[in-house]
């Protein structure tokens, strides 16, 4: 596993070929990490037919909404969490 | 289909599986429910590894995808959604609703859930950390949501019928005890 508990990591802002399951809007953005799930087979590779290996450590990375929506109009706690596999993540300068 | 065709599976493991996954309902992910709030050691386990919890009551919440319970508090109310498609926890709480599926509900949940939760009829707090949950990949989520107020001498299975599948998701409250 490449990034640990309370690590800030930001999502890489590349360009999404084939399937992929990094949502648009945490591209580019710098969360936390809040949960190691383990390692699960590739779903990019999976979804056309392919053996989903090497398998991807899996993270729940959670960010601050006011600094994913401009303008978000809700409380300045809230956070959003997404899962995403250990090649979209990237250490946060 | 495709997969049929080509032999991998059998039409009839198919149906097996999707009638197993669409007779699944809310009342099994309430009765883990009710169980966390009656027994805390049992809650523990549940937010630990759910899948194991929930084998305790008889409930098969499948090897794969993973389900993982978050549990709401007076400082943290988490929703679920599935932007990419309509990733649900189905093995515990059967198919999930058309307006989760929706378009609407996919984009606005991520975006304005306090406006989505404001029209289901949840007015949280400010001072509340709105967490929504974005089930991008194998893993499900299931809220535990608050215990009511005023149920303390509930049985569980009392308990279990004011755990509504929209509490589960995060978009509700659990139903108030009947005021007797």
């Amino acid at each position: 596993m490449r990034y640990r508990l309370g690590q800030r990591v930001r999502v890489r802002n590349a360009p999404s070929v084939g399937h992929v399951r990094t949502p648009g809007y945490v591209k580019g953005k710098t969360g936390r990490v809040e949960r190691v799930h383990g390692v699960f087979g590739d779903p990019e590779s999976l979804a056309y037919g392919g053996d989903g290996l090497p398998g991807q450590p899996l993270y729940l990375v959670g960010f601050e909404q006011r600094e994913v929506w401009s303008g978000y109009a809700g409380g300045a706690c809230d956070r959003v969490y997404v899962d995403v596999y250990e090649h979209w993540p990237e250490e946060a300068p | 289909m495709l997969l049929v065709e080509k032999g991998v599976l059998l039409r009839e493991e198919i149906h097996r599986s999707v009638d197993w996954l669409v007779s699944r309902s809310p009342a099994e992910g309430a009765r883990l429910v009710a169980r966390a709030w009656a027994d805390p050691e049992f809650k523990a386990r549940l937010l630990t590894e759910a899948r194991a919890a929930a084998a305790e009551l008889g409930l098969d919440a499948g090897p794969s995808p993973r389900v993982v319970a978050v549990e709401n508090s007076d400082e943290v109310h988490h929703v679920v959604v599935c932007t990419l498609c309509s990733c649900y926890p189905r093995a515990l709480l059967g198919p999930p609703p058309a307006w989760y599926k929706s378009l609407a509900y996919r984009s606005r949940a991520v975006s304005d859930p306090r406006g989505v939760l404001a029209e289901f009829g949840l007015e949280l707090d400010p001072a509340v950390e709105l967490r929504v949950l974005d089930s991008t990949a194998d893993i499900r989520y299931l809220v535990l949501p608050r215990r009511p107020p005023g149920t303390g001498g509930l049985s569980e299975d009392e308990l279990s019928e004011l755990v509504t599948r929209d509490s589960m998701i995060g978009v509700a409250e659990p139903a108030a005890a009947a005021v007797m």
